[in-house]
């Protein structure tokens, strides 16, 4: 008997105000921008080959969480750590990297399943991905090198440990040895397989760039894991710094590569939210650790090793920002409904036609 | 058992919609909100997890006898998009745990007790028909109602049209009957009236095929969609290359290092 709905003034009022902004901008421009509202005689959205279907995205955006492009951090510094650690080892090289290179990879081999659990929602359906190895889907692959990568990254850290711990032995010498060995066979394809696995998708910015994506991430990896290093202690060691340069110059000849070819499936890289993370993410990974490694190389001992680690964060924080921008880049390509409807940008006559005035 | 087909044809629907509420009722999907989108009479703008059919009002700007129109109206057609049903699935070759699988009547189907909600297959469809349900985590799309194939009953959206404009059968046979159907049409006046199958792309095929007037972009149907297992040995090339470059770049730097540069 008594009111059904409470009343509510303050909404009432805000509903008023936005009913007279719409009428508002449908008296001054003709037409009102949000969905599902024309005034009469506005223009109205139509499909068409020129449209589309009302110009609705054909394709479904990823739908990851924020832990997938953390995870391609991850893996790819882990991945490239394990091979330093590993071509360290071999060639005889400093002790100390050798194992702060393996303590690199077993934390990435521990931290990446805890963040695909984590974009999963529950540690069981992970186990779902063990079913099967499936050669032609990456993500059968990519998870099988996961598990891999990740015994042999744990095994040669645990050597470590024990050596630290117990000293010499046989069974300490085994262990690392195939550990190391591991590491290294799955290390090469777990810092750039995640390329693939995206290039491998409906999704026109990561498929028209699929041979590249691999490259692009390893040497992202790479210079993330060689930046782990230096912050660790090691912005002496001349081949960290080769490496680290070596990295730098090929994001920064990646970068002038995207710029500079014009494609349109390449408008996610360089214009809006996702061209700004893409930017970004190049230049910190690029041109600045490229300056600061040369600099330091021209610099003496105590001004070089700043310069170093500086080029050490920047290329850290590029490698995370590079992955974020291509995740960002491929929602911002599924948004695009004329690349998989093949529509050329320039003959549209725009999503809006005026009605002729009779009808 | 016999490979199965749906022929969607445009030219009888009536928009009503019965499909999306038969196949909501029958499979338990969750209602996605009663909104309006906007865009003609259409409430979700394409399929997802939980519309599985999608009745899409084709509206465009005056087309003189385009539909039997007279000249100063809007042309206005329907069509009831679904789950293609590929032939080369993308989302069948990128599913990680195997729960996407072949039936035996040709359908693609998600077997929900095994995916795990990775979402590769969201990514992975060239139609972006399959779609993660964000409350469940899981990915669903049109099981081609194989409950209901299994026990020799037709799905339920060819079952509620009233029309006959979903039409439901043996592939071979629906192929022909399209090809029929579309002469009839022609012949009728609708020069535009043709087949939606691209059997010319690497999807190889679809089993679930629309009869449609004029170009099929207009339908948010891609004209050349293609299964993105195509770009995997480009993508491999790639990996080995990177791999290579790794492996070599750091044995150069450190044999020429010599280990003699330590801490």
């Amino acid at each position: 008997m008594s009111e059904r709905l409470p009343i509510n003034p303050m909404q009432d009022q805000a509903r008023e105000q936005r009913l007279f902004e719409i009428r508002r901008e449908a008296e001054s421009t003709g037409q009102v921008k949000v969905r599902g509202i024309r005034p009469q005689g506005a223009p109205f959205p139509k499909a068409s080959p020129e449209d589309g279907y009302y110009g609705i995205p054909l394709l479904k955006p990823p739908q990851w969480t924020h832990e997938i492009p953390v995870y391609f951090f991850v893996g790819g510094a882990a991945g490239a750590a394990a091979v330093i650690g590993a071509i360290a080892h071999y060639t005889g090289a400093d002790r100390r990297l050798v194992r702060d290179a393996r303590w690199i990879a077993a934390a990435g081999s521990v931290i990446s399943p805890a963040l695909l659990v984590s974009d999963l929602g529950r540690p069981s359906r992970f186990l779902a991905m063990m079913r099967v190895f499936k050669p032609q889907s990456p993500m059968s692959v990519g998870v099988w090198t996961l598990l891999g990568f990740s015994a042999g990254a744990s095994a040669a850290a645990f050597a470590e440990f024990l050596r630290d711990r117990y000293g010499d032995g046989f069974p300490v010498t085994v262990l690392e040895n195939a550990g190391t060995a591991a590491s290294l066979a799955f290390g090469l394809p777990f810092s750039n397989y995640t390329g693939v696995l995206i290039g491998v998708s409906a999704i026109p910015v990561w498929n028209q760039n699929v041979r590249d994506l691999p490259i692009h991430f390893a040497a992202s990896g790479l210079g993330a894991a060689v930046g782990m290093l230096e912050l660790m202690g090691h912005s002496k060691s001349r081949a960290l710094q080769a490496l680290g340069l070596g990295a730098a110059i090929f994001e920064t000849w990646e970068g002038v590569r995207i710029e500079a070819r014009g494609h349109s499936h390449l408008d996610p890289l360089k214009h809006g939210k996702s061209g700004i993370i893409t930017r970004v993410g190049g230049v910190l990974s690029g041109p600045i650790p490229t300056a600061l490694r040369i600099v330091a190389a021209l610099s003496g001992a105590e001004r070089s090793r700043s310069l170093r680690r500086l080029a050490s964060v920047s290329s850290i924080a590029g490698s995370l920002i590079t992955r974020i921008a291509w995740v960002q880049a491929g929602h911002a390509s599924a948004k695009n409904y004329r690349l998989p409807l093949e529509i050329p940008e320039k003959t549209s006559g725009g999503m809006l036609n005026k009605l002729p005035s009779s009808s | 058992m016999s490979i199965t087909a749906f022929l969607t044809d445009s030219t009888l629907c009536i928009g009503c919609k019965a499909c999306e509420v038969a196949c909501k009722e029958w499979n338990g999907v969750s209602e996605d909100g009663l909104n309006w989108s906007g865009y003609s009479y259409d409430n979700t703008g394409a399929v997802g997890a939980s519309t599985w059919r999608h009745v899409k009002f084709v509206e465009d700007a005056p087309n003189a006898g385009f539909g039997g129109n007279a000249v100063d109206q809007i042309s206005w057609e329907f069509s009831s998009d679904v789950c293609k049903h590929c032939e080369e699935a993308g989302c069948l070759e990128a599913c990680p745990t195997g729960a996407i699988v072949r039936t035996e009547f040709g359908g693609v189907y998600v077997q929900p007790d095994v995916c795990n909600g990775c979402a590769y297959c969201v990514i992975s469809c060239p139609f972006g028909v399959v779609a993660k349900n964000t409350d469940d985590g899981r990915a669903f799309k049109c099981t081609f109602c194989y409950d209901r194939q299994k026990v020799g009953l037709q799905p339920a959206c060819a079952k509620a049209c009233p029309t006959e404009s979903i039409k439901f059968g043996e592939i071979n046979q629906l192929r022909s009957d399209a090809q029929k159907r579309v002469e009839v049409l022609k012949d009728r006046g609708m020069d535009d009236a043709n087949l939606y199958d691209p059997t010319h792309t690497s999807v190889g095929g679809i089993h679930a095929m629309f009869i449609i007037r004029g170009d099929p972009r207009t339908y948010n149907l891609p004209p050349n969609p293609e299964v993105p297992t195509i770009y995997a040995k480009k993508g491999w090339t790639g990996s080995a290359i990177a791999a290579g470059l790794l492996l070599g770049g750091t044995l150069l730097a450190f044999l020429t290092d010599g280990g003699r540069n330590g801490r």
